[in-house]
């Protein structure tokens, strides 16, 4: 029995109260594979280090099923707003 | 059937101490830094060696105990492990958007100075 990719969303959420959740079944046949980009005020004044262990203890159960997980982006709700508008650049004001 | 003993045993712990400290740059991953076995620590080796960073690879796949025992002593679920300077420095995420940031440069360039 694998792990989908609503579990890991489910459990990253009851957890995680994340603001933007965003899981991509990576898996090419060889078992769970999973990359996760995850927005969450509880990051807040932690170092990527810390809020990758918080990504991981939350999913502590399913990691024992799980064959790789890539965390690509673990941001703030302040970070996250920057990104998104330094890549969605707003069209200058009419 | 699992095993819910802890795999990091006192002995374990010591050696464990004793590798991560006799070395500035240890990674512990899936094969060997001429043969890496996985794509995640094929990353990593890359990374370090594209630095000219001297470093050592332990190979987990030739030793289940040691495997299970580090994901213990490092808190950490999944290799490869990069460790620097005796500290766990992180997985392959982290390694990748440390090099990127320039962040990963510094440190070890600290490291090999001291």
């Amino acid at each position: 029995m694998g792990v989908t990719k609503e579990q890991v969303e489910s459990s990253l959420v009851s957890k995680m109260n994340p603001s933007h959740i965003e899981v991509i079944d990576t898996s090419g046949g060889c078992g769970a594979s999973f990359v996760i980009e995850i927005v969450s005020s509880q990051f807040e004044g932690k170092r990527l280090l810390e809020r990758h262990r918080m990504v991981n203890a939350a999913l502590a159960e399913e990691m024992k099923e799980i064959h790789a997980l890539s965390i690509r982006k673990a941001l703030t709700p302040e970070q996250w707003k920057q990104q998104q508008e330094a890549e969605n650049p707003k069209p200058a004001a009419a | 059937f699992r095993c819910f003993a802890s795999a990091l045993t006192p002995e374990l712990k010591s050696t464990l101490d004793k590798v991560v400290t006799s070395n500035k740059v240890v990674v512990f991953m899936k094969g060997t830094k001429d043969f890496p076995q996985c794509g995640f620590s094929n990353t990593v080796v890359q990374i370090l060696k594209s630095l000219n960073m001297p470093f050592e690879t332990i190979n987990i796949l030739e030793n289940e105990m040691l495997r299970q025992g580090l994901k213990e002593y490092s808190s950490w679920p999944t290799f490869p492990q990069l460790y620097i300077q005796g500290e766990f420095f992180g997985g392959c995420d982290i390694t990748v958007e440390a090099y990127n940031s320039g962040e990963l440069q510094e440190l070890l360039e600290k490291a090999m100075c001291s």
